[in-house]
């Protein structure tokens, strides 16, 4: 008796195994803990959505996607441990990681493994680095940088620029690319100002960035510091235009900093309120399934697997050196795979080139005020 | 001058805060020998208390504030002393300055899991108005929080100098054997500690947290700068706290714009060690008692 009571749970172990089985599995090595929690979370939640809608289409090839998540802490070390294990598995394609510091520490691992890694960095070195196995899922600030400081010139029209970055491989990258781009246009870095990751108190960096006396202040922080840099430089009335590129007009600050929000301005390369109708369905799925709205790490999360689904679908099969070779050169449409939202042609290096957009935050809401075209037609 | 005044009264504001921290330290490390390296996540506590309060119970946000104090008083003083500091602090400092990394440890990604990673705005005790003082931007919000913050450490060291409760926990702060010969209820004196450090932690929380925003890795930070804080003034004093949560405050402010930003965090850390190096009982500790 006992033994019949056991036979469909039998029964339906051995249908599923084999099923198990046959699943890529890929492995998304994101920062789920420490620092950089908020944007791993978000990575987290755009990837599992875009491979429920694939898996519900049937798979890529006919085989399903699982994701496996691992935790890097927001540490370099931890990252590179974490993808050198994960390489031992062989997988078809490793995702992430977000932070730029953690994709320097272990791009070597995927180029040697030749095993395509499609990250969230966004630092101007990772590309420059010779890895062929290497993806951007956004501009890298080689690609960003050049569209902000053509506005800071053309559009608010600055003679000089006070820069404030945040000290790690993100901001550091950032500040180095726009002063490069801002020296070139004959526009003068009256200052550039590092700050922390985590810092509380920028009252300190408000009064230098006051004592710079510079015609716009260019922001290079995370979504949290750029908020309590707002805020600050509302209370200490600093009346400069204040000019970003994707984390300063994020959701989350305008959620944090509130009325400080108001009047930045800059360049956004991802962002739910593009007036691209794909995009904006992508946005209100996200916020219902997750009850947030989306910032530019959850659709960076959600064109990974679509990436790799266009790549393979290229390839013609599930072969990790054909998915890399694949990328190179590949523009993925939105008429063949709707899931990518926006046209985006990926070079040689790995570096992603699309349509971006010129935004404004106005009365506690990002409205984009201009898009600009994608740097090779 | 502006500029410096700005950042003095930033700096103070900033400092008052880490004060309300650092006494918590020199409070348990007086009455029993506790090195709670899970201080800062106890001043990241209560705000999510109150915020989950507000989500999940639909309290008004004063109510808030009463059920964080309410809960960081059983959870951050009771339950942390019954069950983490009783048991251990019979097998020496180190295993229980291990479990309270641990707790650290657990409290931030229990915070995470449970609420939210992503940073949560705060709702202001104090209106966000701006005024204006001998030229200086002053906040309303930061002016209350300078003000309660003093009325807090006026109050307690009053409440331990003045009344016959807070003899009894110095005494017991200062020799255990002897208050208990001399019919002081040591274990209860010990437990009014930990409530104390609770409460304190409790209004660091609701007054750092509007500004600082609400999230679950602020503690660290902010644990770092009140155990500096703590040594810098005197582990064995309530006063050397308070000195040295004012004097990492402004130092970390003034060294960003006179030294460098890069190296802002680095000046309280040389001051440390030189308070080290020079003067181990801190800047106003007292020599014949206890050095850390």
């Amino acid at each position: 008796m006992k033994f019949k009571g056991l036979l469909p749970f039998a029964v339906a172990v051995s249908l599923a195994v084999p099923a198990l089985a046959q699943d890529i599995k890929i492995p998304n090595i994101i920062e789920l803990s420490g620092g950089g929690a908020t944007v791993g979370n978000n990575w987290k939640n755009g990837s599992s959505l875009a491979v429920e809608e694939i898996n519900a289409a049937g798979g890529i090839l006919g085989k399903k996607i699982a994701l496996e998540f691992v935790d890097t802490a927001s540490d370099p070390g931890k990252a590179r441990a974490a993808i050198q294990r994960a390489l031992d598995d062989k997988p078809m394609a490793i995702f992430g990681p977000i932070y730029s510091g953690s994709v320097n520490a272990t791009l070597k691992l995927t180029a040697e493994a030749e095993v395509p890694q499609i990250i969230g960095g966004e630092a101007a070195n990772i590309t420059a680095q010779g890895s062929k196995y290497i993806f951007r899922t956004s501009f890298g600030q080689n690609v960003s940088m050049p569209k902000i400081a053509n506005y800071i010139r053309d559009g608010v029209k600055a003679k000089s620029v006070a820069v404030v970055f945040v000290n790690n491989d993100f901001g550091k990258g950032g500040s180095t690319s726009i002063i490069k781009e801002l020296e070139a246009r004959g526009i003068k870095v009256a200052a550039n100002i590092s700050t922390e990751a985590g810092q509380a108190d920028f009252a300190a960096d408000v009064v230098k960035v006051k004592g710079a006396n510079a015609d716009a202040v260019f922001i290079y922080l995370n979504e949290e510091e750029s908020a309590r840099f707002l805020i600050e430089a509302r209370k200490q009335n600093l009346d400069k235009p204040m000019l970003g590129e994707t984390t300063l007009l994020g959701q989350k600050v305008i959620d944090l900093a509130k009325e400080a929000a108001n009047g930045a301005k800059g360049h956004v390369g991802l962002t739910v309120d593009a007036p691209i109708p794909a995009v904006q369905a992508f946005g209100k799925k996200f916020e219902e399934k997750y009850k947030y709205k989306s910032d530019h790490n959850g659709m960076k999360g959600y064109f990974a697997p679509y990436m790799l689904k266009a790549a393979v679908e290229k390839a013609g099969k599930w072969d990790a050196k054909a998915i890399a070779a694949a990328l190179h050169g590949l523009t993925i449409t939105t008429d063949k795979t709707p899931g990518i939202l926006i046209e985006g042609t990926w070079d040689d290096t790995g570096e992603i080139d699309r349509i971006s957009f010129l935004a404004e935050i106005k009365n506690g809401k990002q409205v984009i005020t201009e898009t600009l075209p994608k740097l090779k037609k | 001058m502006a500029d410096f005044l700005q950042l003095l009264i930033a700096g103070i504001a900033t400092g008052a805060i880490y004060a309300l921290a650092a006494i918590g330290f020199t409070l348990l490390w007086q009455t029993s020998q506790t090195i709670n390296f899970a201080q800062g996540e106890f001043v990241m506590l209560p705000a999510f208390f109150a915020l989950a309060a507000m989500k999940w119970g639909g309290a008004p946000f004063w109510l808030a504030c009463l059920v964080a104090v309410a809960m960081s008083l059983l959870i951050l003083g009771v339950a942390f002393k019954g069950l983490i500091v009783d048991p251990l602090i019979k097998h020496g400092a180190m295993p229980l300055v291990i479990s309270t990394i641990g707790l650290s440890i657990f409290l931030k990604d229990g915070v995470k899991d449970a609420y939210s990673a992503e940073a949560q705005p705060f709702p202001a005790i104090f209106p966000d108005r701006l005024i204006e003082i001998l030229g200086v931007k002053v906040s309303l919000a930061q002016i209350g929080v300078l003000i309660i913050a003093f009325g807090v450490i006026f109050v307690l060291q009053w409440f331990l100098g003045g009344t016959r409760i807070g003899r009894q926990m110095q005494a017991t702060a200062q020799n255990p054997t002897v208050a208990r010969i001399l019919g002081v209820p040591v274990e209860r004196m010990i437990l009014y500690t930990f409530l104390i450090n609770a409460a304190l932690a409790a209004m660091a929380s609701l007054l750092i947290s509007p500004i600082y925003l609400a999230k679950f890795s602020s503690g660290e930070t902010l644990g770092m700068a009140a155990f500096v804080a703590a040594i810098v003034g005197g582990f064995n004093q309530v006063r050397g706290a308070i000195a040295g949560g004012i004097i990492v405050g402004v130092l970390d402010n003034m060294a960003a714009v006179y030294v460098s930003t890069a190296y802002r965090q680095a000046v309280p850390l040389v001051l440390l060690v030189l308070i080290i190096l020079f003067r181990p009982q801190g800047l106003l500790g007292r020599k014949e008692e206890r050095a850390v």
